[in-house]
């Protein structure tokens, strides 16, 4: 239920994201989602990628600022509103959301959405009892 | 035209009375110290001296130096001469780590101080018919109180403006009739500048002087000041150690700043070896108290890479005269006017669990200097979330204001991207020209 996200610091540097991006290659590390918070001076890079413990270790090598965060992935029916239904029930139960991310798997008529929440476990409780769909990390690395 | 001197008969004293005033001031100073000072009676007992052994004022060579980790030790009140009943006033500046370094003053010590500050006012064509707009920060900082009670000393009428706010600064230069403006040489470029932006124009102001110094400056800058604001710009030096604004400064030649030497004796020496220094030799300038009481420092190590000159000054001072300050032999910046040491900035990092490789990088925007340390990210400050880091940043950022007195920018950069030098870490990056 709960699945290791990549988080790296960038600096707002020329090159940096391409360098990043270019380690994880070397590596065989296949991205399955990302996003990027952005600051003046920095960003945030979240990647939810096949093997995060190889990937982490090889940024780690390159001197990059980087932690594994968990996280939570569901999957919701890909039409208006699909997403709209995960969010309520969360905010009902008064979980707030850090931040999420989402992309679609056009093979099937879902998508996912990578949900950084305040207490993962009380979430996936509330989300069950809503019937979303939980994704498990391996269909995600796996898919 | 109005009066040339605040004191003449010791500003233009004959060498040989000055000599005799200093070689007197010397000996009370020596006494003072062995008798109230156990940190100089044990330096002067370990190598042999007593206060017999100086007698002239070329004696002074025989006695110990003083540096400023000498002041950190004692922190912060082993180096007063004076009970604290005879105390009647406390400054601090800038330390090298978290504390700063503090100076008493007794009565007598804060006349001694506004009468060097009164005789800069009247060198740069002050009198006592003049209002005198004193623009240095008030409070621990001596800028602000030194000015304000030199030109109270010699009868002028101080404006207490203190720093900030620069279109209340001008509404007063213009609705006061200021005469003579003190403050940084970088402020009165900004109050140039911004008196050009309204619209004003400073040929129809009363102003006619400026008094600049607490940083470093050139005559380039000397001549953008006399332009924008059309006035005469006069330098002026001082440290807290010693007392503070007035322990030189410029007159109308403005070709040195004359130190009132019958209460600050100079020297120059060579920093590596702290043998005295010929005239005309760079050095790092020393200043032995010999005019105060509370906290009466021998041979006080300024860090200020200066030379003196002697000779009579065509102004008709007699008293030698000290270059504008080359450099300093630490790493001491000056930022608006704030002395700050990168040892302060290590602490506060270290403090916060913050990694040590950090850089200090400053440059100065529209006349302002501005400050930014650069730190790199560690894994325990680091977060998934910029609310987080974000939340660092301004922990930091207080904290080093706080130690500082003076604004800095805080950037996370990462790991390794600061650059590591062999030996000595180069941490500043000062990209002001000045």
């Amino acid at each position: 239920m709960i699945m290791k996200q990549l988080s790296i610091f960038v600096e707002n540097k020329q090159g940096r994201l391409a360098e990043i991006t270019e380690t994880l290659a070397k590596n065989s590390v296949d991205i399955r989602a990302l996003s990027i918070a952005d600051t003046t001076d920095y960003g945030i890079l979240r990647l939810i990628v096949n093997k995060p413990e190889q990937a982490l270790a090889a940024l780690k090598e390159e001197a990059m600022t980087v932690s594994l965060t968990e996280v939570i992935a569901v999957a919701v029916p890909d039409h208006p509103g699909g997403l709209a239904g995960a969010v309520r029930i969360l905010s009902d139960a008064g979980i707030g959301i850090e931040y999420m991310y989402a992309f679609v798997n056009p093979k099937k008529d879902t998508a996912f959405v990578i949900l950084r929440v305040e207490d993962n476990t009380k979430a996936i409780d509330e989300l069950k009892k809503a019937n979303i769909q939980l994704m498990r990390d391996e269909d995600i690395y796996t898919m | 035209m109005g009066q040339k001197y605040f004191r003449p008969e010791i500003e233009c004293a004959s060498r040989d009375a000055l000599h005799a005033l200093q070689s007197y001031r010397l000996r009370m100073l020596v006494m003072n110290c062995y008798e109230n000072l156990p940190f100089y009676r044990e330096k002067m007992d370990a190598m042999g001296l007593t206060p017999g052994d100086i007698m002239t004022v070329e004696d002074i060579v025989k006695l110990p130096f003083t540096v400023k980790d000498d002041l950190r030790d004692n922190y912060p009140f082993g180096l007063f001469a004076r009970k604290k009943g005879d105390l009647v006033r406390i400054h601090a500046s800038s330390g090298t780590t978290g504390k700063p370094t503090v100076v008493g003053y007794t009565q007598n010590d804060l006349d001694v101080w506004a009468d060097g500050a009164a005789r800069a006012i009247v060198a740069a064509g002050g009198t006592k018919e003049d209002t005198v707009h004193v623009s240095y920060g008030y409070g621990l900082f001596t800028g602000g109180l030194g000015l304000h009670y030199g030109a109270e000393k010699l009868g002028a009428t101080a404006i207490p403006v203190s720093s900030g706010n620069t279109k209340r600064q001008i509404q007063i230069l213009q609705d006061f009739g200021s005469d003579i403006l003190c403050c940084t040489p970088s402020y009165a470029m900004l109050i140039g500048e911004t008196c050009r932006d309204m619209g004003i124009d400073t040929s129809k102001l009363p102003l006619r002087a400026g008094i600049f110094g607490a940083e470093a400056w050139s005559e380039n800058m000397r001549r953008e000041i006399e332009e924008s604001l059309n006035i005469k710009a006069y330098d002026i030096y001082g440290l807290s150690e010693v007392a503070g604004p007035g322990v030189s400064y410029e007159c109308s030649e403005q070709t040195g700043m004359h130190v009132c030497e019958d209460y600050f004796y100079p020297e120059i020496i060579n920093p590596e070896t702290g043998e005295v220094l010929p005239d005309g030799e760079f050095g790092e300038l020393v200043f032995t108290c010999i005019g105060k009481e509370a906290m009466p420092l021998m041979r006080y190590r300024t860090r200020d890479i200066c030379a003196l000159t002697r000779g009579t000054c065509a102004c008709g001072r007699t008293h030698v005269k000290m270059a504008r300050p080359r450099g300093r032999t630490d790493d001491m910046l000056i930022i608006r006017g704030v002395n700050v040491f990168p040892s302060q900035i290590e602490h506060v990092l270290l403090e916060l669990g913050m990694s040590p490789n950090y850089q200090i990088v400053v440059t100065r925007e529209n006349n302002l200097d501005r400050m930014e340390v650069q730190v790199e990210t560690t894994p325990e400050m680091f977060s998934d979330e910029v609310r987080r880091i974000e939340m660092t940043e301004r922990k930091m950022a207080s904290a080093l204001q706080s130690v500082l007195n003076v604004t800095a920018g805080v950037k996370f950069v990462e790991p390794k991207s600061i650059e590591r030098s062999q030996g000595k870490a180069k941490r500043v990056i000062d990209l002001r020209k000045i």
